[in-house]
Order: C-alpha cells, then structure tokens, then sequence
C-alpha cells in the first residue's frame, strides 16, 4: 500500500514541477530536455507502483524492475535476436527496398505517363495493409532473415516511392529554367538540382519506412522463423507466461526502433541542412 | 479522366506481370510431376498447368478471382468460410479501435494546445511511441488481456486504436492551432471566452486536418487489426483466415483474404473521404 501512496504522491509532484517548469522555463533548452524526462520517470515510477501496490500477477504486467532484472540476465539472448531481426532482417531489408524506391522513382521521372500511372497505385498499396504479404513471402523465400528483409522490402518501397517521386517535381520552373541557361544535361540537372531539393521529401519517407521496416521484420517472424530473432522470441515467451523476457525484448524493440530513427534524422539533418525545418531555432 | 488511361496500363501491366511470374514461379511443380510420372510436357501445356494448380506458388489472377467471389458470394454469410462474415469480424473491431484510437487522439490533442506542460512533456512521448514497433507487442497484448478475461473484439481494438491514435493526434494538434494570431485576436475583441474559442474557432478550422489523418488512421487501424488477429489462435476474421492459410499451404485463401482486405482498406478510405467532402462542403471549406 505504501508503494501505491508513494506512486501518487510522485506522481502529483511530478505534475506540479513540470507545470511549474513549463511555465516558467518552457522556452529554454534544459527544460525541453528535462520535462519529458521526469514525465517519462513518472510514468515508470506510477506503474513500478501501481504493480508492487496494486499486487499484480507478473504474468499480467511485470515491474520495470522485473524487466530490468530480465534484461540484465539474457543480454546474450537479447543481442542474438537483435542481430537477427534487426540487423539481418531489417537493415538489409531497409536498404534494399529503399534503394529500389529511389532508383524506380528516377526512372519513372522522366515520363508523364508512368506517373499518372503509378502514383495513384502507390498510394493506394502504401495505404494497404501489406504485413498480410508477410506469409507468402515467408512460404518463398523460407524460413530465414532472407523472407523477413523481403517482407520489409515490399513495405517500405511504396512510401518511400511516393515521397520520392514528389520529391523530384518539387523544384519550381525558375530553378529549372536556371539550369536550362546553364545548358545543363539532363544528369547534371538530376544531380545538382532535383536530387537535393528531393532529399527532404524523400527523407520524411525514409523515417515513416523505419518504424515501418521493424514491424515488418518482427511480425513476419510470427509466420515461422529459425529459433532466434525477436518474434520469435516473444511469440514463445508469451506462451510460457515468461511476460518480463517479453517486455525485455519490446524494450530492445523500442531502444532499436528510436535509435534508428535518431539516427536517419541526423542523417536528414547532416544533408539538408539548408531546408527552413533544419535550420536553427531560436 | 487525365489519370485513368495511364493507371489502367499499369495495372495491366501487373496482371500481365502476374501471369508471368505464375508460370514461372509454379512450372518447378509441374515439371517434377512429369519428372516423377516418367512423361515430357510441352511448353504449353506447363502454362496451362501452372494456371490451375490446387496449391500454386503463386496463384494465377483468375484463381484468386474465383477464391474471392466464392468467399463473398458462394457461401452464406454466416458460414466459416466466407470472407463476409470474416471481413465483418475485422471491419467490427477495425471500427471499435478506430473510434477509440481518434477519440483519445483528440482528446490529447486539445489538451496539448490548451497546457503548455502537456504540449512539452506529453509530445516528445507520443512521437518516441510511435519508433517503437508497436505491432509486436499485439500478440501479448491480446494473451494478457484473455488472462484477465478480455477476449472478443476489445483487445482488437485496442491495438487498432494504438496505431490510429498517433495520425489523429499530430494532424490535431496541428489543426487546432492553424487559426492565426488575426483570427484570434478577433476572437479575444469579441471578449470569447477559451471554451468559446475552442467550439467557434479551433475545432472547426482543424477539420481539413482532422479528415487527413483520419484517413491514416483508418487504414493504420485495419492494419493493426489485422496483425492482432494473427497470433494467439484467433479463428476469425482476414488476419486469422491469413494465418491459418499459411499454416495449410492454401495459397489462393492467403491470396483471396489479402485481396479482401485491400478492398476493405479501400472502401474505409474511401468512405472517410466523402464524409470529408460533405463536411467540408456544408462548412464553406471546399476548396
């Protein structure tokens, strides 16, 4: 009981204080940092609470120090899935089905009619649900990373095709008539001019595709899987009730999720640094 | 009418596509049986074979065709076998999540704008929810909440509400704060009260933003009911007809319930779409 009357104290705590640091100091650079990690803190400590308070079976929902525990004792199970799933399946998947986009994307550039064509289909399968695919693809390319990275290879080209190909008639007809007087060609055009002016078209896709990519890798594990990767991990532990490994590997999900999307942001920073979204706040 | 020559071509130019890699991917099949049977085939006759396998690698078109008017229209609705009765068990809880997944969405909405401790505190969170994938915890969700015996269409829809929340938040956010400083300062003339504000001003001025995330998030939502009905031995609805085809090798089932959700992906977009453009229209806000 006293853990639950802690939980809540904390948390009203936690509540006055942001509020108070909000107000206050809303505009300055440690408390953009600060805020959202005592409300992240906070959320932890409600449920360590409520759980321990509350008396909750682990088998419905475990402690963060439960999941911690677990975590800390099966980091070699942790790092084998990650390497599986993540590594093999997703990024080479990602890098696959991101690549292809691109280069179809340039390709179907240059005609009118290709676009017309293919615009409307691909927004229409982006809208699909195509983790359906995943057990076909699994049935043909066997059990291996092999059928998740091409699972991941279908669900990511088509967002990223869209943004693509809005990407490259971004430029403005200006920009375009300077590049005639230059007497440019048709690649130094595409090089100099309409690549970079795509990059944040194409990046606001590459980041919806990341998220994207790790579903696809982990759900098409559900279809039948070698006797590692995450998937597989938590579609097995969920049946032996062994619910902290389970929220171990969601966090490894999670780690791996943000930090392959802080990572393509840095990228989309490094390249398009002169976009108006990039450029210093004050 | 610009768009429809072209997009036929393409289309066409999948099905042709389609039957191509059909014989390619099945005549393995086909030339092992003559192989084991002792007899030469011509070529024409492996196109014609691979057309009509029982269990093709790949299913030639027509046969998902027929899968599909079998499901919807060969069987009674109620039967087990029909894609009607297993789309509607989707659409039910599709629906459930969706309604539960925009009302949470703007509810968080209209607090971000209206507490700057939540806007900072509870944004970054909602952005960071969204890296993680989400979907893989769906299996556990739905075996946790059967243990508390929950089961039925409400684990679905939570999951389903999980992926839609995220669309309708941001393009809520961003809607209830498009009034510009004008408008707002005119409001605060008329002496408005916030509530005021909110029902006058802000809600009907994110509508445009509403819709287009609502139309993500109605196809994000059939998604995440789809994955949920994947794991722990769900026996109805796409997502299970899905698996279990998987389970049984019965390709032009996995191929006729994927086509099914795809329609129904369709026709939930498209449904969103008109009540936009009837909402917008009896608003003024056309375009």
């Amino acid at each position: 009981m006293s853990w639950l009357i802690f939980a809540i104290v904390f948390w009203l705590a936690a509540w006055a204080l942001n509020s108070w640091l909000a107000k206050a100091h809303g505009a300055e650079r440690w408390a953009r940092f600060l805020i959202p990690a005592l409300f992240g803190l906070t959320i932890l400590i409600l449920w360590e609470g409520l759980v321990l308070g509350l008396n909750i079976s682990p088998v419905i929902l475990p402690a963060p120090s439960q999941i911690a525990a677990s975590f800390a004792a099966s980091t070699d199970i942790l790092r084998e899935d990650f390497v599986q799933t993540i590594l093999k399946g997703a990024l080479s998947g990602y890098l696959i089905g991101c690549g292809a986009a691109v280069v179809v994307a340039v390709l179907i550039d240059r005609s009118p009619f290709l676009q017309r064509g293919l615009l409307p289909i691909g927004n229409f399968v982006a809208a699909l649900p195509i983790v359906g695919i995943a057990p076909i693809l699994v049935m043909w390319f066997g059990f291996d990373w092999q059928s998740k990275a091409a699972v991941v290879v279908v669900m990511v080209f088509f967002p990223v095709l869209v943004n693509m190909v809005a990407g490259l008639a971004a430029t403005d007809a200006l920009q375009r008539d300077l590049m005639a007087t230059y007497s440019a060609s048709y690649w130094q055009g595409l090089f100099k001019m309409r690549l970079p002016a795509a990059m944040p078209f194409l990046f606001n896709g590459l980041k919806i595709a990341t998220t994207l990519a790790l579903i696809g890798a982990i759900v098409a594990e559900f279809f039948g899987s070698p006797t590692m990767g995450m998937g597989f991990r938590i579609s097995t532990a969920v049946g032996q009730l062994d619910l902290p490994l389970v929220w171990s590997e969601i966090t490894v999900a999670a780690l791996a999720g943000s930090g392959f999307y802080g990572l393509v942001a840095l990228i989309e920073k490094l390249v398009t640094f002169w976009h108006p979204s990039q450029r210093a706040r004050t | 009418m610009k768009m429809v020559a072209p997009v036929l071509t393409v289309l066409a130019a999948i099905i042709v596509l389609w039957y191509g890699a059909t014989v390619w991917l099945n005549s393995q099949w086909t030339y092992d049986q003559a192989a084991r049977a002792g007899q030469e085939v011509s070529f024409s006759e492996v196109v014609v074979d691979t057309m009509n396998q029982k269990r093709p690698v790949l299913p030639a078109p027509h046969q998902v065709a027929v899968g599909l008017w079998e499901g919807v229209a060969g069987q009674k609705i109620t039967s087990k076998r029909s894609l009607v009765y297993h789309g509607w068990i989707t659409l039910s809880a599709t629906l459930a999540g969706f309604a539960l997944g925009t009302g949470l969405g703007i509810l968080l909405a209209v607090g971000i704008t209206h507490s700057r401790a939540m806007d900072l505190s509870v944004m970054p969170w909602a952005i960071a929810s969204q890296t993680i994938p989400i979907l893989a915890i769906a299996p556990m969700v739905i075996v946790v909440l059967a243990s508390l015996g929950i089961t039925g269409l409400l684990p679905k829809a939570i999951i389903a509400a999980y992926l839609s929340f995220f669309p309708v938040l941001v393009g809520m956010v961003k809607g209830l704060r498009a009034p510009d400083h004008m408008q707002l300062d005119l409001l605060k003339t008329y002496n408005a009260s916030k509530g005021e504000t909110f029902w006058k001003l802000r809600l009907p001025s994110s509508m445009p933003y509403l819709f287009a995330s609502l139309k993500v998030g109605v196809a994000a939502s059939l998604v995440g009911t789809i994955v949920a009905e994947l794991p722990a031995g769900a026996t109805r609805g796409l997502g299970a007809r899905l698996l279990s085809g998987s389970y049984y090798g019965q390709t032009v089932q996995i191929w006729s319930a994927l086509f099914a959700a795809a329609a129904l992906a369709a026709i939930l977009v498209v449904v969103v779409g008109i009540i936009e453009q009837i909402t917008l229209k009896r608003m003024g806000m056309v375009r």
